[in-house]
């Protein structure tokens, strides 16, 4: 078969390194279980799921833990057999370094399933919306590292019909093999489903979008499509550009068509789904699996025997490290994601989520970490490689100055955080951090501004209820006067104040009783901590 | 264990201002080695002085100012600056004419703004202007490339003319100086000779001045090795060079004789120099695309405009600095289209 | 000398002309200012500006009876806000410590409450739930931490929780690793 090249291109963009080979040539390998699974109830866009397990409880493999609560939310589930040991607080793998509600199971290591719903190989047959439930059902996100639901994106009920089901198979950031290795190996698991999110979403045709530095995966999948005659796939070989995964910039690539600002593809008859999360998706209908564990990329000059990996939601990224040799002696810094848009991990006992793609143990010659920034120049090296065409140097400006309403009438919200720009920055400007900066400040303004919206209604509310109780009490003391007009009103103690005063007189007596108590025995007592 | 945090992207920078400046500076040194050729040590002593007196005016601001030196002289900023000053002085120049000039670029122009990246104006020309407003006599008295005057000054006799102010005995300032190719030019024009008649002196060569035309020739081509390696854009000098032509050829077809021919304009005087290195100083220049080619082109248009009917001959200098004000104002009219805007070209 | 008389006074006819249509024709119908510095509050309705709320301020600052720089809660973002609405020059908080208080919300410590219903009549924005002789307790979400429901409580039962941030809340810091040289903050 013809290999197919992309005839568009897209602004900017940069040639990097590739970095593939140190983990890209050896097969994905299983890793053990590890002592303690955490699993984040927010591994996703959208609302965090809500547990439905206690402390204690057994869970088999495959088991709801955590539901999604609302329709952008995700099912969260057992990776496998072992006891609930707690539900609380734990490091999670964001860049704040907080932590945040997490379900700790300690494995049994009997690996005993759940009772999983019945495989659909005929899901033709099956209705959309249940098709769409099962996916919800089994907790899949876009597994390119955004996590996104899929089974919203995937309902394009009501909304402009969708001609393209676009593959990212890019996978252009540098270092990261996860999805190439998947493609190898896993071709026909990603053809299946491709074929599932067609039916579902009602495309007529699909182009994988691959980068030229992935010519055996490419091979792979042509191969597969071939054998299937499955002539409405098409493998579209893009040039190695970063950000070619970007979901716009794969879009233009492969279609020439642009997602409109702030809009999303299915606005231009487009829906597009990373390549992993096709696979997750056959899991779902074909064999009733939900997602439970992922691909990851284990990789950098600072571990010892770089590979892929395929890992349990929720093991710690250092028990991932063990398996691939252990540190070596150049770690300087650990990455979740790729080198141009992942974070630095402040801990390595945070788990692999579902969005974990990558975890990258650099040396400090591949992240040299925090530089010298010197001003900027205007030079307009990062205008020259923005895949957006937006103004870098403008939107640091006034995100610097903290403006943030010219910020956003420079586009900041479209900017994709793709790291271009700080990376060809001579004046080493960690541009994205600002931009960063500047989006998650107006989002806390939107929320304060919500919040003194909410407050200033439920107190003109409550001022107009005042006035209202005020006015009829009023009405009800003139009602009284008229009625008992010629009775002398008798002076008496109000009764409410009274009793408070009494409940005062409790509470002190109380305090003082624990005072003398505490005095007397300079221990705490039980009966005190029952208070 | 502890690991370094840093934001995204986390991969080592390719760039740095230092190394932009230092590709800047090489770019400059076959035009300057041309200079060199035909005006003789002038050039060079210039250049030294004012490096020097730029690295010291700059030094002692910070220190004034309470910053490390060091790093900021390490940009090469300074260097640059000063370089393309003395670029554009006369070879002989009294000594504390081109310290004064290089030091006002430094301290006025530049650092009392913020320093690099904060200067509205392009700073060796606010220093260039700053001295030829000051000093018109000595600024205008350009040496004869030395193909034409027959003689070359040695370093003995340039030294005793830059620090001494005066001719060494023997020579005179009739002798051994002459007015630039656009200086002539202008001066005959105003008496009204005719362009045929004024290209019978031996200062012209075959499309400009001689020795200019190739001094232009050598910074053209240290100005495409800089668009070839995306230091600069191609737009700035494109736009500027191509207005100024356009212009220039249209004046020149409606009356040859009074008009010179646009080639002139290019190779007499600072046009290829200011287009490629100084309009494209990018701290002072527009900074997006379609503004870039605005702000050439009007700098181009400019340059015609002052040389043809203003009261200097030369006027790259006062057209950079007449468009610097006008940057901030043309960037904003010119924003980009930005990915998957509805305005031009919709899908 | 009568040309000039005559040509000034016929332009100043002009231009007054002109402006007096411009002001008919071009009025506009905006918010009263009182509604737009009331947009600008932070509705904490916390009184320490010495009014009764954020409304009763707004109005004063309309009618240019108060300063903009009252306001401990909304800090230096809201007096600069403020001082842009209305072409007033900043001025420095009246009270920077308390506006330096990290933003907190009530928490009723519900074993000592008497359920005397105090803080339920001071709570400016109905936010603490209870009956009498019942326990109460505070709704964290509607609460503005105003803290007005501290002095009526009289066991003292009531306390300030700082807001901590979560993964969902948390602002990326400001950048600021600028080397020597870059002389400008």
């Amino acid at each position: 078969m013809a290999e197919q090249k992309s005839p568009w291109r897209f602004h900017g963009g940069l040639h990097l390194d590739h970095h593939k080979a140190e983990s890209n040539t050896t097969p994905v390998r299983a890793i053990p279980l590890p002592p303690r699974l955490t699993l984040p109830m927010q591994q996703h866009i959208g609302q965090p799921a809500e547990p439905v397990v206690r402390v204690g409880d057994t869970v088999d493999k495959g088991q709801t833990i955590a539901h999604a609560v609302d329709y952008v939310s995700a099912t969260i589930h057992a990776p496998t057999s072992g006891r609930v040991v707690e539900i609380a607080k734990q490091a999670v793998p964001h860049p704040s370094g907080l932590q945040d509600l997490c379900i700790v199971i300690e494995p049994d290591g009997e690996e005993r399933w759940t009772e999983l719903p019945e495989p659909w190989p005929d899901y033709t047959a099956i209705e959309d919306a249940d098709l769409r439930e099962r996916i919800r059902w089994a907790g899949i996100v876009g597994l390119g590292g955004a996590a996104f639901p899929t089974a919203v994106k995937v309902n394009t009920s009501g909304r402009r019909a969708i001609d393209t089901l676009v593959i990212n198979a890019a996978e252009c950031e540098p270092y990261i093999t996860c999805d190439d290795r998947l493609m190898r190996e896993q071709a026909p698991d990603v053809i299946d489903g491709i074929a599932i999110l067609m039916h579902l979403v009602g495309a007529r045709e699909c182009l994988i979008g691959i980068e030229d530095n992935k010519p055996e995966a490419a091979d792979a999948l042509r191969a597969e499509i071939a054998r299937r005659e499955a002539r409405e796939i098409r493998v579209v070989v893009v040039p190695s550009v970063y950000p070619s995964g970007g979901e716009k910039q794969l879009i233009k690539l492969l279609t020439g068509k642009e997602v409109p600002s702030q809009g999303i593809p299915s606005a231009i008859g487009i829906v597009c789904q990373n390549v992993a999360t096709a696979v997750a998706v056959a899991d779902a209908i074909l064999r009733g699996r939900p997602l439970i564990d992922r691909v990851v990329t284990v990789t950098g000059r600072g571990v010892a025997k770089p590979g892929n990996f395929r890992v349990p939601i929720g093991t710690p990224a250092a028990f991932v490290i063990e398996q691939a040799g252990g540190y070596s002696d150049e770690i300087f810094q650990l990455i979740l994601g790729g080198p141009m848009m992942g974070f630095s991990l402040h801990d390595d006992r945070v788990p692999v989520t579902k969005a974990g793609n990558c975890l990258l143990a650099a040396s400090r010659e591949e992240a040299p970490g925090i530089d010298d920034e010197r001003p900027c120049i205007r030079c307009g090296q990062c205008v020259t490689v923005c895949p957006v065409q937006l103004l870098p140097q403008q939107l640091f400006w006034y995100a610097q100055a903290h403006d943030f309403d010219k910020v956003q009438d420079y586009h900041l919200f479209d900017c994709i955080e793709c790291g271009c720009c700080a990376h060809v920055c001579p004046a080493h400007i960690p541009l994205v951090h600002y931009y960063r900066y500047a989006k998650t400040e107006i989002w806390a303004q939107e929320r304060e501004r919500y919040k003194s919206d909410l407050a200033r209604r439920r107190h003109e509310a409550r001022l107009a209820r005042t006035a209202r109780l005020e006015a009829e009490r009023k009405a009800r003391l003139r009602q009284k006067k008229e009625a008992l007009e010629k009775k002398p009103a008798g002076a008496s103690k109000d009764p409410k104040k009274a009793a408070i005063e009494a409940a005062m007189k409790r509470v002190a007596a109380k305090k003082a009783a624990q005072q003398a108590s505490r005095e007397n025995t300079g221990t705490e007592t039980a009966s005190e901590a029952k208070d | 264990m502890q690991f370094a945090l840093s934001s995204s992207p986390h991969l080592d920078k390719t760039q740095s201002v230092t190394r932009v400046m230092g590709t800047v500076l090489l770019a400059l040194v076959p035009g300057t080695l041309a200079m060199f050729w035909y005006f003789g040590w002038g050039v060079l002593i210039n250049i030294g002085l004012a490096i020097a007196t730029a690295m010291a005016a700059e030094a002692a601001v910070l220190i004034l100012r309470q910053r490390a030196p060091l790093p900021v002289l390490m940009d090469l900023s300074a260097v640059l600056t000063a370089w393309l000053l003395a670029l554009a002085l006369p070879p002989l120049l009294p000594w504390w004419q081109t310290v004064l000039g290089s030091a006002f670029a430094i301290v006025v122009a530049k650092q009392l703004f913020g320093g690099i990246g904060f200067n509205p104006f392009n700073p060796a020309m606010a220093g260039y202007v700053l001295l030829l407003v000051s000093f018109p006599v000595t600024m205008t008295r350009w040496l004869p490339p030395d193909i034409v005057s027959g003689t070359s000054l040695t370093l003995a006799d340039s030294l005793h003319i830059i620090f001494a102010g005066s001719p060494p005995p023997g020579m005179s300032w009739d002798a051994i100086s002459s007015a630039t190719p656009l200086d002539q030019m202008r001066s005959e024009l105003l008496q009204n000779r005719m362009i045929s008649e004024i290209r019978e002196s031996p200062l012209w060569g075959d499309f400009g001045g001689r020795g200019w035309e190739w001094i232009g020739n050598w910074f053209l081509l240290g100005g495409l090795f800089l668009v070839w390696r995306g230091i600069i854009s191609w737009r700035i000098p494109a736009s500027m060079i191509g207005a100024l032509l356009l212009v220039a050829g249209l004046f020149w077809a409606i009356d040859p004789d009074t008009h010179p021919f646009p080639a002139f304009h290019l190779f007499s005087g600072g046009m290829i120099l200011g287009a490629f290195f100084i309009a494209t100083d990018p701290v002072s220049a527009s900074t997006t695309p379609r503004g870039q080619l605005v702000y050439g082109a009007l700098i181009g248009l400019m340059v015609f405009v002052i040389r043809t009917w203003g009261g200097y001959p030369d006027a790259v200098a006062f057209s950079v600095l007449l468009l610097n004000m006008a940057a901030p104002t043309i960037d904003y009219y010119t924003p980009t289209r930005i990915f998957g805007q509805r305005d031009r070209h919709e899908t | 000398m009568i040309n000039a008389i005559i040509t000034i006074a016929g332009m100043a006819a002009l231009f007054g002309l002109l402006l007096g249509y411009s002001a008919i024709r071009f009025r506009v119908e905006g918010d009263p200012i009182a509604d737009q510095v009331d947009a600008l509050l932070p509705q904490t309705q916390c009184g320490q500006c010495s009014f009764a709320g954020c409304r009763p301020y707004a109005e004063a600052i309309a009618a240019g009876e108060a300063e903009i720089n009252r306001c401990p809660p909304g800090g230096e973002a809201t007096m600069i806000a403020l001082a842009e609405l209305l072409g007033r020059d900043p001025v420095p908080l009246e009270d920077e410590q308390a506006a330096d208080k990290p933003k907190s919300v009530a928490y009723i410590v519900e074993d000592e409450c008497i359920g005397c219903t105090l803080c339920i009549q001071a709570c400016p924005v109905d936010a603490i739930m209870g009956a009498a002789k019942q326990m109460h307790t505070v709704l964290t979400d509607e609460c503005t931490g105003c803290e007005l429901c501290l002095p009526p409580c009289p066991v003292e039962c009531i306390h300030m929780h700082p807001l901590e941030d979560t993964p969902q809340t948390w602002r990326w810091p400001f950048p600021r690793h600028a080397a020597s040289g870059a002389g400008h903050g």
